[in-house]
């Protein structure tokens, strides 16, 4: 009660209130972090409750205590820490929510936080000026966009000429943070200048103190984004560049590690500059790769990684023409490094460390080298092969396993990239030789490595679309014995046993009636099967690896191989049954559970969906429908989300097959349905929600008529949830399309809910400023939606006597279509959809829209644009929206 | 050491299957998505593109068959090889403007037809329903335009009239323009002049082409009564249409079919699949069956109306002298000797009869094949389609040892026990074996219900 009271009175009247509380704090703060939980969670409430009770109040005291020099460490450290908290949070909404807090608090109170945070950058302690850099970042993210605190950066660089090592190493690190947090943008040119100039100094090799250098060259890390200016600037750049290539030679392994960050960082943003360093990065990061230190060694590999990523990405916009304009022009500097960068990452390969391949998280200098060098292999295409060719005949037949190994590895990483008929002959010399080192090497890791390569082989090299085929008729049966056995090795062998299996059937799934596959596919089956029982499944992701195949195994069965499809059906509900009767289970097998319903529901899913694909096996599938239905509203009640929504998935296609039949399913299903539209944490589950919705449609039809009134509430309320992802919202508009089209007329009574929506969202989308591709497609996402529901409208009250009610909305729709021709940012798909939507408003609306319409731009301009499209779907929207307006104009 | 953010290990699994489900179903959805939208605009467009091209006004009362097309027919049946049907894909309403030949072509392709019934199919209590055929001719009934055209299962006009169908004659509203033809199945029934309705395949424009046939029969029931052309004739409505009754098939409802009286000559049951969608042609989801009881027709007759001492068998003569069936792929009965072809002037695509002796034919792995096929006559042209494999067979086995009505009865879980005990059922024993037990003695089951309420 007294907070309440304080919180109205002036500051100055209140200060010992806090001073009293802020003695209490400490051992409030020291208590939490108690080993006794009692004293622990009792902490937590007592700083939960102060925090709602009188936030300014709180966050004095936690600043008071941050700043005191005399308080005990663990308590400032936390102190530090709530007060962050206090001010940011991962969500976005919560985040905006907290800013918005701290915005709107008194301004003598903000002003006394700040001050105490900036004075703590100065104190004897590490942990509390680190701490304080923060949270000045964290306050510096929320103000300086609304252009408050404008002294920061200036207080700050005052910082960097004093004398006190720690001073400039915490300001450096705070200058560091503060660039993560805040954009470039809000930062003007001239300040930026300063930062870099203080951040350089630092990084300085006369800079005496290491604490500081290391300080400084992670802030330029964060900093590089707001140097574009610097470097456009010749004499700029080469003094910044010269700083990070000293630093990468600095004695400190740290300030080594950080400098190539750097130069990884400086390699993606600034990959345009960097041709005339390019000699000298290669020397030092070669130097790197063979005698620093691994945590440098893997940063100089990442930096050509980053390269080949960046040529990867402009040679894929050039598309084959490469004289096409592109913004940033492809220096092939990996092709001009080839010679040397291929024989450094082939040595890497040699240094692998024991049991890598059962740790899922390992990353280390071989791994590191063969990806980079996979990435070298698609960045250049042949030009790799025989570079690598010679080491991996030298060392493939040698008694060290690592030599097998490092070879297996450098021909399995170099699959993809370089054409079919460059590795097409060297494939059918290997492939017998794979398949007997899988069977009969002594080491797992050349096994494992033989397995993938395999795989990789199949991905790469087999399938419609290549011409020589590596897989015949002979060679087919060999392969498949030799896969179906490895599935009894160890389990990161079975693993990549599987995924080689995966991309097998993959190449087949459009192989049509005759597939190769067909004679095996009982033994296949039964094969994943007795995997996924396996007791050691849960090692190496065994069980997930032997479920997708098997799915994939699925999609790809033919007529003739379908019945043993169907006799899959019982066996997965049958896993499935046992999951759920399961009981009292540890936190840790229920977790292993959860996991194991989730494959078994998407392996439901596609066996659902291939058998309800044909009119030929979907009669049969029908015995099941029930009792598949019974287990799906069993899991649900489980509630986890991945389950959820795998289940979810595999009701649309369940919809899908049985058609009108789901009606019986729907009183019992609705609840979940519900359920899902309200999962705005987990959108995924949310958003497949939403796409089951329209398969309800299509295949409910009118039927659906008695369970709109909730959906579409729900959907309304989904729409103007600001938590919702907002990936969500443009299949939400397109199902309002799937509701009308399904129940025709009786979608009147949504009008005026689903029509304004519609407009607000569409004037939004109209004159979005795209400035960059993922809003421009996130847009054109909105559009398209958007553009589905008026099409479904428009179709669904098509020939009632209701579709006048549309009337006063066709104004609008063309409007919009309007403004879309005339902004020219669409893609082909909202061009397709928006053209429909002019021939639906034509159609249903007939002669009371013609004069309308005649008026619009998009029926002459527009019409005429998609009329001579190469598109074909959007020619033929087009051939019918120019009969239903001639129609609509002349009547 | 972890990797750094962002770089994948190349050994580390590429495929995320979940998100490839993920992917799939949205694919899915978006292919759905467009075609029921499309759905709905084709049916639209057709409309559009009939108003768009002048037609020829015919007048209200015009029930003279074409004419001159039918002698065209006649004077280029050597033709009918040459050319495959024209376009499949050409809309009811388009097809409407088809003439002739052309059109008796196309219509003859567009019935459902129902195989015979061999066997019983697996689940016939739960997955059919079960009616009482009307004795008559099979044709399709198109209302569009203002008028009303019935086409026999050869695709040749039977009526053209004015009905209470939908744009099934002038005086209707026809205010809603989209709203176009409606297309039924139907059975003509001379005796009464009525119209049995045993599926609907369009309604309003709305295609049920694709719809279960629960759901066709749900909108036959709803809508067609609604339209009044289920109303004795009128100067605007010819001709009554009227439903028949459809029944679950398990044994009430097999036993109403088969027993109970209704207005109609019945020849034989038809049951169709709940699941099926209508599938043009001949289709094994769609089953017809007979005996003596409910059909005089139970043994087929030959042109005098008698029944034949031996069996007859029309098959089709392909261009190699095979003789085939009307199935597809065709069943290949025999062959005729190149020279009987040119002695007898006969041309591929003819149907011809032939007699077959009962010993001549065997059962190989359940498969029905015949020794010996005796030529008896050319097939009357008006004739569409050979003989299908099923209804050569289910003649077969009415002369030696026919499906009969207690086999089907076996095979339905009783519905109500009282029933069971009622011993009516025509002059039929009505055997219970469902325990295959003996089938004198009445086992009392508490029927378990197959799904859940």
């Amino acid at each position: 009660m007294t907070d309440q009271v304080a919180a109205e009175r002036p500051l100055a009247s209140i200060s010992p209130t806090i001073s009293g509380l802020a003695m209490e704090v400490t051992q409030i703060l020291l208590n939490a972090q108690s080993v006794d939980g009692t004293v622990r969670k009792h902490a937590e409430e007592s700083l939960k409750q102060f925090q709602e009770q009188n936030l300014s109040a709180f966050l004095l005291s936690l600043s008071n205590e941050l700043v005191s020099n005399e308080k005990p460490v663990d308590s400032r450290k936390l102190a530090g820490l709530v007060l962050k908290n206090a001010l940011d949070a991962k969500e976005q909404h919560r985040k905006n929510e907290l800013a918005q807090r701290w915005l709107s608090l008194d301004i003598a109170v903000k002003a006394q936080v700040k001050a105490c945070l900036l004075q703590t950058l100065a104190s004897p302690v590490p942990d509390a000026r680190s701490t304080a850099s923060q949270v000045i970042a964290k306050i510096a993210g929320i103000e300086l966009p609304q252009k408050q605190w404008p002294e920061l950066i200036g207080s700050l660089l005052s910082n960097t000429h004093q004398l006190q090592p720690h001073v400039k190493q915490a300001t450096l690190e705070t200058l560091g943070y503060l660039c993560e947090e805040v954009s470039p943008q809000v930062v003007d040119q001239d300040q930026v200048n300063k930062i870099l100039t203080a951040v350089v100094q630092g990084m300085n090799a006369s800079e005496g103190s290491s604490d500081v250098r290391l300080a400084a060259t992670r802030a330029l890390y964060n900093a590089l984004g707001f140097a574009q200016a610097n470097f456009s600037n010749d004499m700029e750049r080469d003094y910044i560049m010269r700083v990070v290539c000293e630093a990468t030679l600095s004695q400190e392994v740290k300030i080594r590690q950080s400098a190539f960050e750097c130069l990884v960082a400086i390699s993606s943003t600034y990959y345009d500059k960097l041709a005339s360093y390019m000699q000298d990065i290669f020397t030092i990061t070669a130097k790197a790769v063979r005698e620093d230190e691994e945590p440098v060694a893997l940063q100089a590999i990442e930096f050509w990684s980053s390269i080949c990523d960046e040529e990867i990405d402009i040679l894929d916009e050039y598309g084959g023409d490469f004289t096409a304009d592109s913004d940033i022009p492809c220096y092939y500097f990996i092709k001009q490094a080839l010679p040397a960068l291929v024989p450094m990452l082939l040595e890497t390969l040699l240094k692998q460390e024991e049991d890598q391949d059962q740790d899922e998280g390992a990353w280390n200098l071989a791994m590191a080298g063969g990806t980079c060098l996979g990435l070298v292999a698609r960045t250049v295409g042949d030009d790799i092969v025989p570079l690598v060719m010679p080491f991996i005949e030298e060392n493939i037949t040698k008694p060290d396993w690592r030599q097998r190994e490092a070879a297996t590895y450098a021909f399995g990483s170099i699959l993809e990239g370089p054409s079919p008929d460059k590795l097409t002959p060297i494939v059918h010399v290997a492939l017998s030789f794979m398949l007997t080192a899988l069977m009969n090497d002594p080491n797992n890791h050349v096994k494992d490595t033989t397995a993938w390569t395999l795989g990789r082989i199949f991905e790469f090299l087999h399938g419609s679309t290549v011409e020589t085929p590596i897989i015949t008729p002979e060679n087919c049966q060999q392969i498949l014995t030799v896969l179906l056995q490895s599935m009894n090795d160890v389990p990161n062998v079975a693993e990549k046993a599987c995924g080689a299996l995966y991309f097998l059937a993959q190449g087949y799934e459009d192989v049509g009636a005759a597939s190769p596959l067909s004679p095996f596919y009982q033994n296949i089956i039964q094969a994943l099967l007795t995997v996924t029982r396996r007791e050691d499944a849960g090692e190496s992701r065994l069980r997930t690896a032997a479920y997708e195949t098997l799915n994939e195994i699925v999609r790809c069965s033919t007529d003739e191989t379908a019945p043993i499809v169907m006799q899959l059906v019982p066996v997965i509900m049958l896993e499935l049954h046992q999951t759920l009767e399961a009981q009292k289970l540890s936190s840790d097998e229920r977790e292993k559970q959860t996991e194991l319903q989730g494959l078994l529901c998407g392996c439901l899913q596609v066996i659902i969906q291939k058998l309800g694909a044909a009119e030929t096996t979907k009669y049969g599938f029908m015995q099941y429908t029930d009792q598949i239905m019974d287990l799906f509203l069993r899991v649900f009640a489980c509630r986890n989300a991945t389950v959820h929504e795998e289940a979810m998935l595999a009701i649309g296609a369940l919809a899908y097959a049985t058609g009108t039949n789901f009606l019986k399913y729907m009183q019992g299903f609705y609840p979940y349905l519900e359920m899902g539209l309200q999962n705005f944490e987990e959108y995924q589950v949310c958003a497949i929600t939403v796409g089951v919705v329209g398969d309800l449609c299509r295949a409910l039809e009118d039927k659906i008529l008695p369970f709109c009134d909730g959906i579409m509430t729900q959907l309304l309320k989904d729409l103007s949830s600001n938590q919702l992802h907002r990936s969500v919202k443009p299949p939400i508009f397109s199902c309002f399309g799937d509701i009308a089209l399904a129940i025709g007329e009786n979608f009147e009574k949504y009008l005026i809910y689903a029509m304004p929506m519609l407009q607000s969202a569409a004037e939004l989308s109209a004159h979005a400023v795209a400035d960059d591709d993922d809003i421009l497609e996130y847009t054109n996402q909105l559009r398209n939606g958007i553009l589905e529901a008026y099409s479904g409208i428009l179709q669904g009250f098509k020939s009632s006597p209701k579709t006048q009610l549309l009337m006063p909305y066709a104004y609008h729709i063309l409007q919009f279509i309007d403004t879309l021709y005339s902004e020219k940012d669409m893609d082909d798909a909202v061009m397709k959809t928006a053209i429909g939507v002019l021939g639906d408003l034509a159609d249903t609306l007939g002669s009371h829209v013609g004069p309308l319409i005649n008026q619009s731009v998009s029926s002459k301009g527009f019409l005429e644009e998609c009329l001579s499209s190469d598109d074909g779907l959007i020619k033929e929207s087009a051939d019918w929206a120019k009969l239903a307006i001639s129609r609509a104009v002349s009547g | 050491m972890t990797p750094q953010e962002g770089r994948r290990p190349i050994k580390r699994s590429t495929v995320s299957d979940q998100q490839r489900r993920r992917e799939l179903a949205l694919v899915r959805q978006a292919q759905q998505r467009s075609d029921s939208q499309n759905r709905a605009r084709r049916l639209a467009s057709s409309v559009l593109g009939l108003h768009s091209s002048p037609e020829p006004a015919l007048p209200d009362d015009a029930i003279e068959p074409e004419q001159a097309p039918e002698l065209n027919w006649a004077q280029t049946e050597a033709d009918l090889t040459e050319s495959e049907v024209p376009a499949r894909d050409l809309n009811v309403v388009q097809a409407s403007k088809l003439r002739g030949r052309e059109a008796r072509r196309w219509f003859a392709h567009q019935l459902m037809l129902p195989e015979w019934m061999i066997d019983v199919p697996p689940h016939l209590d739960r997955d059919w329903y079960v009616f009482a055929r009307p004795a008559g001719n099979r044709c399709f009934v198109v209302s569009s335009n203002g008028t009303t055209i019935s086409r026999l299962r050869n695709g040749s006009v039977l009526h053209h009239f004015p009905s209470s169908l939908p744009n099934g004659s002038r005086t209707r509203d026809m205010s809603g323009p989209a709203s176009s033809y409606s297309i039924l199945d139907c059975i003509f029934h001379e005796p009464n002049q009525t119209y049995y309705v045993i599926d609907m395949v369009c309604w309003r424009g709305y295609s049920l082409y694709d719809c279960t046939a629960e759901f066709r029969f749900f909108w036959l029931n709803s809508k067609l009564a609604e339209s009044g052309a289920c109303n004795s004739p009128s100067t605007y409505h010819r001709y009554t249409f009227s439903v028949v009754p459809i029944y679950d098939c398990d044994q009430a409802g097999l036993r109403a079919a088969y027993s109970s009286v209704v207005p109609y000559v019945k020849d034989g049951l038809l049951f169709y699949n709940k699941h099926a969608h209508y599938q043009t042609g001949n289709t094994p989801l769609a089953l017809v069956w007979k005996d003596n009881y409910c059909s005089e027709y139970f043994l087929d007759t030959d042109s005098k109306g008698l029944v034949p001492t031996q069996q007859q068998v029309v098959l089709e003569m392909q261009d190699d002298g095979r003789l085939t069936t009307s199935d597809d792929p065709p069943v290949v009965f025999g062959c005729v000797e190149a020279d009987f072809i040119q002695k007898s002037g006969l041309q591929a695509g003819n149907l011809l009869r032939f007699a077959i002796r009962d010993e001549s034919v065997s059962l190989i792995d359940g498969k029905l094949e015949i020794g010996d096929l005796q030529f008896v006559s050319k097939v009357n042209r008006a004739r569409a389609f050979a003989d299908s494999y099923s209804k050569v067979f289910f003649q077969y086995a009415a002369r030696h040892s026919p499906l009969r009505i207690e086999d089907l009865a076996a095979s339905v879980q009783p519905t109500f026990l009282l029933k069971r005990i009622v011993p009516v059922f025509g002059r039929l024993p009505w055997k219970f074996c469902t325990d295959g037990r003996d089938a004198g003695l009445l086992v009392i089951h508490i029927p378990i219900p197959s799904e859940k309420g």
